[in-house]
């Protein structure tokens, strides 16, 4: 393999990996405050692009406002969600919140079905992400070299919020030990909210920039995106942040490589990665950053 | 309702599932005072505590702080109003840094000024603390921790503190601390609410004691009369 070819797929393995990093966090943010896998996350990632969709297309607002909306409408739905489904059943044994996030994953992709309809549509893309640049020596396309430029910006704004805030404070306080949190006079179930809110939102800017990669959407689109972003926080570690970012990145790189380096595998690039998160489940379950898995009695 | 008093519970009774934890326990916490509630484990002592906090929520009685009825209540309001708890095992954040936590404790808070002074008048009372701001809670030795615990919940500025087993698992020297800063504590305004299994230590600096069997109070006085009470010295102090 020649050294463009090489780094055209090395970009574009970061490219991808920032996309399953940006979706990964809102799995790990919810499982670490609420030892809950939100299904329902990979269709607020589908919801962004059609959010952002319609803007552009039936109201004519130009590119940034519309994902600006969308990003904002993610976080309200991100925030429903919890509220009407996941928070009743708060004391409820684990089992039947993970059943109901199955559940609302499922009403989420098959009322897309009913309301917008199998039919893929065609995502518009700003002159930015169609340009090619290049690149010592190779050819990159825009949205190859953007996608990863704006995730990493997001992705310092939320190590900041998570970091640098009393939320963010907070936040990590409810993921260790939520009553005590609770004593020092936080209103638990507003952080739950916020963490909802803050998840959704950056599945909402995966979803748009994954649209903007592979400009064709449809009501199932999240599903996989889904699938590989929750290896990814597995791989990081579940519950942490850091972890997440890192499995992101990993999971993109490898998946593009392999199948560059071995061209015959591409077939095999979705079991491939499915794979990754068997053995990591099998060898190293609390993931590279994360702590020895410890059972909550 | 007693003019004097920071807290007083009616008739307070807490089920745990079909486990009838309190009886119809009463008790008054006047201002200005350390009161000191006694008994052996499973007595009540904790359920107290943690109702009082509205972490549960009881079945029947009535909590009044500083005469306002705060029965039922979620546990974020009532630390907003006054009330700061130094949960039994520390339960310091050990993902967080010492700072943060001490800021964690200081949520409710909204005056950035007065939470500098705050922080210096912890870290006054806890100097060892200060050198530590950016170490995790994790890495504290126990007695650090139990500083730390105390330091958050006085974060919040409260005017009841409520201490669950400060003295728990701390060598006798670091004991002698914590109790000596619960009675400093008493002479900058705090009114002091005590759990303890070392009786005698907290008979000894309470002005007034209950003591808790199965739910109910069965024994009440001043620290001192208790400390020389028939019953208390054999059930407690662990005299013939």
């Amino acid at each position: 393999m020649s050294w463009v070819t090489f780094f055209q797929q090395l970009m574009n393995g970061i490219s991808v990996g920032s996309l399953y990093a940006l979706l990964a966090i809102g799995y790990t943010l919810v499982y670490g405050i609420l030892g809950l896998i939100n299904f329902a996350h990979s269709d607020v990632f589908m919801l962004g692009t059609y959010f952002a969709f319609f803007m552009m297309v039936i109201f004519l607002l130009p590119w940034w406002l519309s994902v600006l909306i969308g990003v904002a409408l993610c976080a309200v739905v991100g925030m429903s969600i919890e509220r009407v489904a996941y928070r009743p059943l708060r004391n409820a044994p684990r089992i039947s919140a993970l059943i109901t996030a199955v559940g609302v994953s499922f009403f989420i992709e098959n009322f897309g079905l009913v309301t917008v309809g199998a039919r893929p549509k065609g995502f518009p893309r700003p002159d930015l992400m169609k340009n090619v640049y290049v690149l010592l020596g190779a050819r990159i396309q825009g949205v190859t070299f953007w996608v990863p430029v704006i995730s990493i910006l997001i992705l310092f704004v939320l190590f900041s919020i998570v970091y640098r805030t009393k939320i963010g404070i907070a936040m990590r306080a409810v993921s260790k030990d939520m009553e005590t949190t609770r004593l020092m006079g936080v209103d638990v179930d507003r952080i739950i909210l916020y963490t909802f809110a803050l998840g959704s939102a950056l599945a909402g800017i995966g979803g748009v920039l994954w649209a903007c990669k592979y400009p064709q959407i449809n009501p199932l689109m999240g599903i996989f995106p889904g699938w590989k972003a929750f290896t990814a926080a597995v791989v990081g570690g579940v519950g942490n942040v850091v972890g997440a970012m890192l499995g992101g990145f990993i999971i993109g790189l490898a998946e593009i490589l392999i199948v560059a380096f071995f061209p015959g595998l591409t077939g095999y690039r979705d079991a491939f990665v499915f794979t990754i998160l068997i053995v990591f489940l099998l060898v190293r379950p609390g993931g590279l950053m994360g702590e020895a898995v410890r059972e909550k009695v | 309702m007693r003019s004097d008093a920071v807290l007083q519970i009616e008739n307070l009774h807490v089920f745990y599932g079909g486990i009838h934890a309190l009886k119809g326990v009463s008790l008054f916490v006047p201002r200005g005072t350390i009161v000191a509630l006694i008994g052996a484990n499973g007595a009540g002592k904790s359920t107290t505590l943690r109702t009082i906090s509205g972490l549960v929520q009881p079945r029947e009685g009535r909590i009044l702080f500083e005469g306002q009825d705060i029965t039922g209540e979620s546990p974020h309001r009532i630390v907003e109003m006054g009330i700061a708890m130094v949960p039994e095992g520390r339960r310091i954040f050990p993902n967080l840094t010492v700072m943060e936590n001490l800021l964690l404790g200081a949520y409710t808070r909204r005056d950035h000024r007065s939470l500098k002074r705050d922080l210096e008048w912890v870290f006054s009372l806890f100097p060892r603390l200060r050198e530590r701001t950016w170490q995790k809670g994790g890495t504290l030795s126990g007695g650090e921790q139990q500083m730390l615990a105390v330091a958050r919940a006085l974060m919040s500025r409260p005017r009841l503190l409520m201490m669950d087993e400060p003295s728990l698992g701390l060598a006798p020297l670091l004991v002698r601390e914590i109790f000596h800063i619960i009675q400093e504590l008493l002479q900058s305004g705090v009114t002091i609410l005590l759990i303890e299994q070392n009786a005698r230590a907290a008979l000894e600096i309470a002005h007034y004691a209950y003591v808790l069997e199965t739910g109910r109070v069965t024994l009440e006085g001043e620290g001192k009369r208790l400390l020389e009470d028939e019953r208390v010295r054999k059930a407690y102090l662990g005299e013939e």
